[in-house]
């Protein structure tokens, strides 16, 4: 490999990016569309940290004379049919939306790498028995399995996330379990065996490490399916309640009921949780991309 | 389906353990059904007490025993499963007619909806996966990228609404269901649009996975052959590539169509379309437990079938896969 190209190859494959703005611009320049995807994210991030300093009305606060006000000077996205300010929902549903769905994909992805890793390393009739568990959670699509969840335990904000983070669970167990699988084999482990490690020591400081990168990539897209999913269960009624400020509970009846004569309220509380979506998997492409080689399309 | 690589006996093997997991994994399921059902805060005659003002306890020792709900919940599970697999599902507890009678009767408008939203799934999905992966890099391949993203992240039911404004703003009408349309064409135009926004979600998934899968495809060795002994480019593409490319979309393809279901929840609700997965939220918020368990349980059944199906389809197209777990 003494091509001409051999310096620039280098350069490409980010060989030569030092420090973490050097890093920054080899991910912008080698993936645009993922850098793109991680300035929405950090934008609705933000926006989420910092809602009191950039909303001038409350989310809660009504205005009966403002009823399905246009946007304007004041209202920026306009009002709701009892006068909220429908940009500060908008800012301060970007806390809930980001909560449930930081949540259920760090809830779901704790527990399926305990499951997945425990499972693919212990093997055995422990193996044999989560992975029968984990077929029956996969029996049933992921809205279906979270609506007779979120049913069951009452609508809430720690309920729906408990709610969407179990049917989360089967994907990442699986993709670490067969990780595991695979790196058991490695030499590395057979040493670390031979030198008289403790298997908890070895799956935790050995087989942990190399099943980062899958997870990572897994993760944005159960965040992405975390937040359209709690946006479907409060479009339903079912997920968050009043009078916290869900996205998709704005868009629910109320708003189909206005769309004619306040399409605001349909057009913006779905374009913020497009956005968002959207963002992720941008940056979940770009990720997966630069973690995951073999999985390049 | 004559297989010579594979033996009868493995075959025969196979069948009967793939069967003894798929029924281990819908007990599993009926069991977290049942469960889950009776652990939601209040049971119907609790609500219905409440509701009626009713105090006297006799009465309600008696409309308890009336639903069965009164005996211990291994019974009370026994009597449900039983009843499931012979066809007697019970009462639906809000309009007290037949469980089965009140989901048959929604299931032909949900199934229309499914094959429509399947049709527009890989009539978009696999041409578009196509071009982009033969023009890899282009203007088009990147524009089929994102309008392929921003599919898998538009919430289905938003899409819908979005969908249902141009109506009015448009024509000034909502296209409104009915269940007597004057032909079978003014039925598929009507369902056309929900499918669509439905479809254009899974077609995404398709397009995406069609796109990744022919770029492998044409990178392999046979390709190039095919190339070198003056293939054209259509024949190299579609009977080469594509014909080896379609086995992972087939896949994907089968549980998408099992997992529809999610998609159609909330679309049926917003196009007021009286499936039977509208039947399930309306079920679930009037807490008419005969009618969700049973259905979701019916759904269970459909995707654990359909997995195997493709299952058996996977091993049937490849021949490289064989009869082991």
């Amino acid at each position: 490999m003494s091509s001409p190209s051999y310096e620039s190859e280098l350069v490409r494959a980010g060989a030569r990016a030092e420090g973490l703005f050097g890093r920054s611009v080899h991910f912008v320049r080698l993936y645009p569309l993922g850098a793109a995807g991680a300035v929405i994210m950090t934008v609705f991030v933000l926006a989420a940290v910092f809602a009191e300093l950039i909303t001038a009305n409350g989310p809660l606060a009504t205005n009966a004379s403002r009823s399905l006000a246009a946007p304007g000077a004041d209202y920026w996205l306009g009002a709701d049919v009892m006068g909220r300010d429908l940009y500060s929902r908008i800012v301060y549903g970007a806390r809930i939306s980001l909560a449930v769905g930081i949540g259920s994909t760090v809830l779901g992805c704790l527990l399926g790498v305990v499951i997945g890793l425990a499972s693919g390393y212990l093997g055995g009739w422990f193996d044999l028995v989560t992975q029968r568990i984990m077929d029956i959670l996969q029996a049933l699509p992921l809205l279906v399995l979270a609506l007779v969840f979120a049913a069951a335990l009452g609508p809430s904000l720690q309920n729906t996330i408990i709610a969407i983070s179990i049917p989360l669970i089967p994907t990442v167990a699986r993709v670490i379990r067969s990780n595991t699988l695979a790196l058991r084999e490695q030499a590395f482990v057979e040493a670390a065996n031979a030198i008289g490690m403790s298997e908890w020591r070895i799956a935790a400081r050995h087989i942990l490490p190399n099943t980062v990168a899958p997870l990572i990539v897994l993760a944005t897209a159960q965040f992405a399916a975390a937040i359209l999913t709690e946006a479907s269960l409060s479009f339903l009624g079912l997920g968050i309640p009043e009078p916290h400020p869900s996205w998709g509970r704005m868009l629910s009846e109320s708003a189909a009921e206005y769309m004619r004569r306040a399409p605001w309220l349909v057009i913006f509380p779905g374009l913020a949780i497009s956005l968002v979506v959207f963002g992720i998997n941008l940056l979940g492409d770009a990720l997966r991309d630069m973690l995951d080689p073999r999985q390049r399309g | 389906m004559f297989l010579p690589w594979k033996s009868e006996a493995r075959l025969g093997a196979y069948l009967v353990r793939r069967s003894a997991l798929m029924l281990l994994t819908l007990f599993g399921i009926s069991v977290i059904i049942f469960v889950l059902l009776r652990i939601v805060p209040g049971n119907i005659v609790d609500i219905l007490f409440d509701t009626a003002g009713m105090i006297d306890p006799a009465d309600k020792a008696r409309i308890e025993r009336d639903l069965g709900i009164d005996l211990p919940l291994p019974q009370q599970y026994f009597v449900w499963i039983s009843g499931f697999f012979s066809g007697n599902l019970g009462y639906s507890y809000v309009s007290e007619k037949l469980v089965v009678a009140e989901i048959a009767l929604r299931i032909p408008v949900t199934l229309k909806l499914a094959i429509l939203a399947l049709f527009f799934t890989v009539a978009l999905g696999v041409p578009l996966g196509v071009i982009s992966a033969v023009r890899q890099d282009t203007a088009i391949d990147y524009t089929l990228r994102v309008v392929s993203l921003s599919g898998l992240s538009l919430p289905s039911f938003w899409l819908a609404l979005l969908i249902l404004m141009a109506f009015v703003s448009w024509f000034g009408m909502i296209p409104i269901y009915t269940d007597t349309p004057d032909s079978i064409w003014d039925e598929i135009l009507l369902l056309a649009v929900p499918a669509a926004a439905v479809g254009f979600r899974s077609s995404s998934l398709v397009m995406r996975l069609t796109r990744s899968a022919m770029l492998e495809v044409l990178r392999q060795d046979y390709i190039r052959t095919a190339r070198a002994k003056g293939a054209t480019r259509n024949s190299v593409n579609y009977r080469h590539a594509l014909r080896n490319a379609l086995l992972p979309v087939v896949t994907v393809l089968g549980i998408e169509a099992a997992f529809l279901i999610g998609g159609l929840i909330v679309t049926e609700t917003v196009f007021n379309i009286p499936g039977v997965a509208r039947f399930l939220v309306e079920a679930i918020r009037s807490r008419d437990y005969p009618i969700v368990q049973n259905l979701v349980m019916m759904i269970a059944v459909v995707v654990v079938l359909v997995n195997f199906a493709v299952d058996m389809l996977y091993a049937t197209l490849d021949p490289r896969i064989k009869y082991t777990d």
